[in-house]
């Protein structure tokens, strides 16, 4: 452990304010991170975190307040000074040319835009030196688009190494890992540490928090709140100050598993370019029962996701609802045979950003009465519903007629949520739920979950985020390259112990066994 | 058969050669917006101004060279006005593609009328003449085909080799062709998207605007209107059809170009007479669209191509 | 620079985008006019005389906004599926020809027959002809924007080449024309004395039932939603590609009344030089138009305005007449920003 009070400063945050309109994004946000150190930046969705780290890399301009670079002042407003003077950025999603090599990604932008050649051969061998200097293994020919997300992220924690980068600021990195993956990654930072760099560590897994920094910094409403040694706090503390009362998640019983209201039967879909499909899947889910599914992402969760929802049918293999074979399998019918889906990616394939809320209520169900009879529609059914909809599941908005555009995440996903449980669905798909919302929103949707499983839905829960499916979950099944592995019951497994099956073991022994 | 002959002469050659050169160059200017992620549409109407800018300049006593230098300036000017609206603002580049194309073209004819009020059929220019490269030229078929052309299709096919190194083989090329896959890569890495993108449509509407001028200054040596006819089209055709690379494109121009030629000299013959020449002209169009359907299932587009960049939003 | 969007936009920030965008296209076509050695003030005064000056300037704006009507309408439709269809021009000429294949005595009915069957005709012909880029479309992703622009130049030869053979009217003395429609095809003037056909009426009626089929059907709906977000709609169950059919069918039938209204109200006859490019006009009809179907009736009077305005400004102070494609392509331009203007705000960061 560094002596922190006599190390050098090397990045510093003084008095940040940044306002958008009447929100206060940051207010007066001082920092200050030493040589050797890990700094945990903590916070909920909309605590100001994503502005601070944008005003540091020069995408915004603060309204006030200075940043500090070993001891020099970056000028605002200019993306390429914070790179330049050493600080490299590892974005939660990444920001890779898939089609293009490692090296390419890399080396994109290092060398001078007059240059009249690029320099491949030293560029790939800067990339083997940092590859083995800081245990960061990845080809530097291979394309991007054939990376694992672990071997991504190497790719990333390389762009700014390569670029001589003495402080890193990590945004959500252990999000998409597994477990195994995860202690890999703390490995190259803590050789990253030992060999003078620092770093800034956003997370809101206060586990890892406690096991990675040095410090804590916690930000609420675009306030620093807390600040100190990591020994002098513990997790239920550090979750208290962030959001700034006691955390108050859904208590959640067992639920009384009934009969089965989806079965997929040796299921196959076929491999989507990296993506795999299913591979010959076996899937019961329970009325009564909140089904976790577990899994890296990009390792068959879209697909199993699409089959569900009827993107996509089985192309070998059945699949049963309550036991009888479903005519033709579409959107369309997956919605009629009552399963809830909740997509994904509100943005992009939940809602349509331009339409109102009324319209997007109605988006599954606008060939149905009431809201609309042999091809008319009927706007002032699909208002009420809206209305219906905004009143129960306490959607803030200025009333149907918004865009959707302009409402926060939270209240997007209630809309979607209310348009979804208002026909009491016996099969409720949740494909990421909660990503990307603030704890209040996250314990709104969670608690629905919980009651529509409660009056006897099968839910089926997608995340990869551990934590919440251990939380939620009466059974979990872990997902790798498509395959599944056998249900285990609340309680019975340790996070390591589903890592390992995340990681892809147990399979083959499954296999052998069966 | 008529048609062996024909592939075996050399004159039939050299006519290919001389159709692909503005094909060439509008298919790189094309490739390199496309590259970097802007479809440009604007090329129908860049090659019209282009040829008119570079026929007229020499028209009014310019050198050859800088009636070619002129259409390069005057299709970038065109680019500035694409690459304002559809890269910081972000607007559809279908529309503003088009609004270009009309733009320049009415504004092509408004000056055309304007500097030429009262001439019936347009003056003509001394145009750039054939250059025999000794030695070269004198190989059968492909020599004279290759060797015997205007110093503008020499340029065309410098241009080909200028535009491969630059993609593959500098730092700019890399950022560009980062730019048309995914533009937050190149952000990240502290360049600008806008300022990436914006040269690229500039410089390709350049190139664009000399595919235009090589036919009034070297194929002919005169204005006409309706003279560019769908040749902008067909080399957004071309570019799919090269898989967006400069040397596979080349190739599609040449052929493409091959095909044009003969179905010029079997018109000629006894059997095309009796053909109505309808049927012919059709065919570069009818070309095009079996190109695309052809690549339909192959194609390598760049996976941010239309795609706008906002740095805002993530 | 940042876009960043607004809630709730004033009136004044909705109407002040298109009016500087008018007045911006104003200013360019003055400058332009200046260069040519005109009063910038007399041209303005002479194409606004000379398109609704007198009851026959009235008039001919509006038959010629008739044909830019249903271009525009079909441009409009297409647009908002964001289904480019850039293939009007030749929609507008297949419609053309089957009513002059139809209506030159093939079918020898009265006009109550006649001229229902040649509108059905035509749309059939039109949205047949825009099936096959829309199928290469949805089936194999072959961009729409390329194959209706090539269909255009295509479409034409084919045109050029019946009328050079079996369709040549043998009394044409060798012009390529087709021979004249017989009486019962012609459609009526709508006020008799006036030189206004019915086929500015039937624009109308297209217009208002095109707005209908957008904001009370299902299929509008469908339409709409595919048009804003292809992912969003298909994982709502909305069968992309059969919506994207039928808007092709409903375009490209719209762009074919015009050859019909063109050749049965105006011209009689078909020639190569039917249309001095409505289909691509349409285009510029629709975006001023906003999309909006009743909004294409303003906006093809304003733009048909202003070519017949030019002409007669043309004659008048001999400004070439091209002062009125460089405005409205201008003005198109503007447009597009100007939307933009009004639902977002640019942000200096």
């Amino acid at each position: 452990m560094p002596e922190q009070t006599e190390a050098q400063v090397v990045l510093r945050l003084d008095q940040i304010t940044k306002t958008f309109g009447a929100l206060t994004a940051n207010n007066a946000v001082s920092l200050a991170l030493h040589k050797g150190e890990v700094i945990a930046l903590l916070g909920e969705n909309g605590a100001g975190k994503t502005t601070l780290m944008n005003i540091l890399f020069g995408q915004y301009t603060a309204d006030s307040g200075t940043v500090e670079v070993f001891g020099k002042p970056l000028p605002p407003g200019n993306p390429r000074a914070a790179l330049e003077a050493g600080v490299g950025m590892v974005h939660q999603h990444f920001t890779l040319a898939e089609n293009m090599t490692v090296l390419e990604n890399v080396a994109l932008g290092t060398q001078g835009l007059g240059a009249w050649r690029f320099d491949a051969r030293a560029a790939r061998a800067r990339i083997l030196a940092l590859s083995s200097d800081f245990k960061l293994a990845v080809d530097p020919d291979a394309r991007v688009g054939t990376l694992t997300v672990g071997e991504r992220q190497r790719v990333e924690i390389l762009k700014a190494l390569y670029r001589e980068a003495r402080i890193l600021i990590l945004d959500e990195p252990t999000a998409v890992l597994t477990p195994q993956e995860t202690d890999d990654l703390f490995e190259t930072l803590r050789k990253a540490v030992a060999l003078g760099l620092s770093i800034i560590f956003i997370s809101h897994k206060l586990h890892e928090v406690m096991a990675i920094s040095n410090r804590v910094v916690i930000l609420r409403h675009g306030k620093v709140v807390h600040e100190g040694p990591i020994g002098e706090t513990d997790k239920r503390d550090l979750a208290a100050r962030m959001v700034g009362s006691e955390v108050s998640a859904p208590k959640v019983e067992p639920g009384t598993p009934g009969p089965a209201m989806l079965s997929l039967k040796a299921v196959s879909t076929p491999d989507r370019g990296a993506a795999p499909g299913l591979k010959a899947l076996d899937l019961d889910l329970f009325a009564g029962q909140i089904t976790g599914l577990a899994g890296v992402s990009g390792n068959g969760q879209a697909a199993l996701a699409d089959l569900i929802g009827g993107m996509q049918g089985p192309s070998a293999g059945a699949l049963h609802l309550k036991g009888i074979a479903p005519q033709g399998w579409s959107p369309r019918t997956a919605v009629h045979a009552g399963i809830a889906r909740i997509p994904e990616d509100r943005h992009k394939t939940g809602t349509i950003a331009d339409f109102d809320l009324t319209e997007n209520a109605i988006l599954e169900r606008y060939t149905d009465a009431p809201f609309s009879y042999k091809g008319w529609m009927y706007w002032r059914a699909a208002q009420d519903f809206a209305r219906s909809v905004i009143e129960r599941y306490d959607v803030r908005c200025p009333g149907p007629g918004t865009r959707i555009r302009l409402l926060s995440g939270g209240n997007m996903q209630k809309l979607i949520l209310g348009r979804v449980l208002e026909g009491a669905p016996e099969i409720i798909l949740a494909n990421q739920p909660v990503r990307g919302l603030d704890i209040g929103a996250v314990n709104y949707v969670h608690s629905q979950l919980l009651a529509a499983r409660d009056r006897g839905a099968a839910v089926l829960l997608i995340s990869e985020d551990l934590d919440e499916i251990m939380a939620l979950s009466d059974v979990i099944h872990v997902i790798s390259e498509g395959r599944l592995s056998p249900p285990f019951a609340r309680g019975t497994m340790s996070p390591t112990e589903l890592g390992v099956w995340m990681a892809g073991q147990g399979f083959e022994e499954m296999a052998h066994a069966s | 058969m008529d048609i062996i002959d024909i592939l075996l002469s050399a004159s039939f050659w050299t006519a290919a050669i001389r159709i692909a050169s503005p094909l060439i160059f509008a298919v790189l200017g094309e490739l390199i917006c496309e590259r970097a992620g802007v479809l440009n549409l604007g090329i129908e109407g860049i090659m019209v101004a282009g040829a008119f800018a570079g026929w007229m300049a020499v028209y009014s006593g310019t050198d050859l060279w800088t009636g070619v230098a002129v259409a390069f300036a005057v299709g970038m000017l065109f680019g500035l006005v694409h690459s304002t609206l559809t890269v910081p603002f972000g607007l559809s580049q279908h529309v503003v593609g088009l609004g270009v194309t009309l733009l320049a073209t009415s504004l092509t004819y408004f000056a055309y009328r304007l500097f030429l009020p009262e001439v019936t059929s347009p003056p003509k220019i001394e145009a750039f003449q054939p250059f025999e490269i000794p030695l070269l030229s004198d190989i059968p078929i492909i020599g004279p085909a290759l060797f015997n052309q205007t110093p503008l299709t020499y340029l065309a096919f410098i241009s080909v080799g200028v535009v491969a190194y630059i993609l593959y083989r500098t730092p700019l090329g890399l950022a560009l062709r980062a730019a048309g896959e995914n533009p937050a890569a190149v952000a990240a890495q502290g360049l600008s998207v806008t300022a990436i993108r914006m040269g690229a449509v500039i410089a390709g509407s350049g190139l664009m605007a000399v595919g235009g001028a090589f036919l009034t200054m070297s194929a002919f040596d005169s204005f006409f209107f309706e003279m560019v006819n769908g040749r902008g089209w067909i080399c957004i055709a071309l570019v799919v059809f090269g898989a967006w690379r400069p040397g596979k494109a080349l190739l599609g121009a040449i052929l493409f170009a091959a095909f044009d030629a003969l179905q010029i000299r079997v018109q000629q013959t006894p059997m095309g007479a009796d053909i109505p020449y309808q049927i012919f002209l059709m065919m570069p169009y009818i070309l095009s669209i079996l190109a695309l359907i052809v690549m339909s299932r192959r194609a390598e587009v760049p996976a941010a191509l239309m795609v706008p960049f906002n740095k805002g939003e993530r | 620079m940042r876009l960043e969007p607004i809630a709730n936009p004033s009136a004044l920030r909705t109407l002040a985008p298109p009016a500087l965008a008018i007045s911006a296209t104003v200013i360019v076509a003055s400058l332009l006019a200046m260069a040519a050695g005109a009063n910038p003030f007399a041209v303005l005064g002479e194409i606004l005389k000379g398109a609704a000056g007198s009851q026959f300037a009235l008039l001919e704006t509006l038959n010629r906004a008739t044909p830019l009507i249903f271009t525009g309408l079909a441009v409009a439709v297409a647009f908002r599926a964001k289904l480019w269809n850039i293939g009007a021009e030749a929609q507008l000429y297949a419609g053309a020809l089957v009513t002059v294949v139809l209506g030159t005595g093939a079918l020898g009915w009265p006009s109550a027959a006649l001229i229902p069957t040649l509108i059905i005709a035509s749309l059939l012909a039109g949205a047949l002809l825009l099936l096959v880029p829309a199928l290469l479309k949805v089936r194999l992703g072959v961009d729409e924007v390329v194959t209706t622009l090539l269909l255009n130049f295509i479409f034409l030869l084919f045109v050029s080449m019946l009328l050079e053979g079996p369709l040549k009217d043998p009394m044409g003395m060798g012009w390529p024309k087709s021979p004249r429609l017989i009486e019962e095809a012609r459609l009526p003037r709508i006020i008799e004395g006036l030189r206004l056909h019915w086929g500015f009426g039937i624009a109308l009626i297209a217009a208002v039932l095109v707005w209908v089929i957008q904001a009370r059907t299902t299929l509008g709906y469908e339409m709409r939603a595919v048009g804003l977000s292809r992912d969003a709609a298909r994982f709502a169950g909305i069968p992309v590609g059969l919506v994207l059919i039928k808007t092709a069918l409903l375009s490209g039938g719209l762009a074919a009344l015009a050859g019909f209204s063109e050749v049965a109200g105006l011209k009689g006859a078909l020639t190569l030089d039917l249309s001095p490019g409505f289909g691509y006009t349409g285009i510029i009809v629709a975006m001023l138009a906003l999309l909006n179907p009743l909004g294409v009736i303003a906006a093809a009077l304003f733009v048909a305005g202003i070519f017949v305005g030019a002409d007669s400004m043309s004659r008048a102070l001999d400004v070439p007449t091209y002062l009125a494609d460089i405005m409205l392509a201008k003005a198109l331009l503007l447009m597009v920003l100007a939307i933009l203007l009004t639902r977002f705000r640019v942000v200096r960061e």
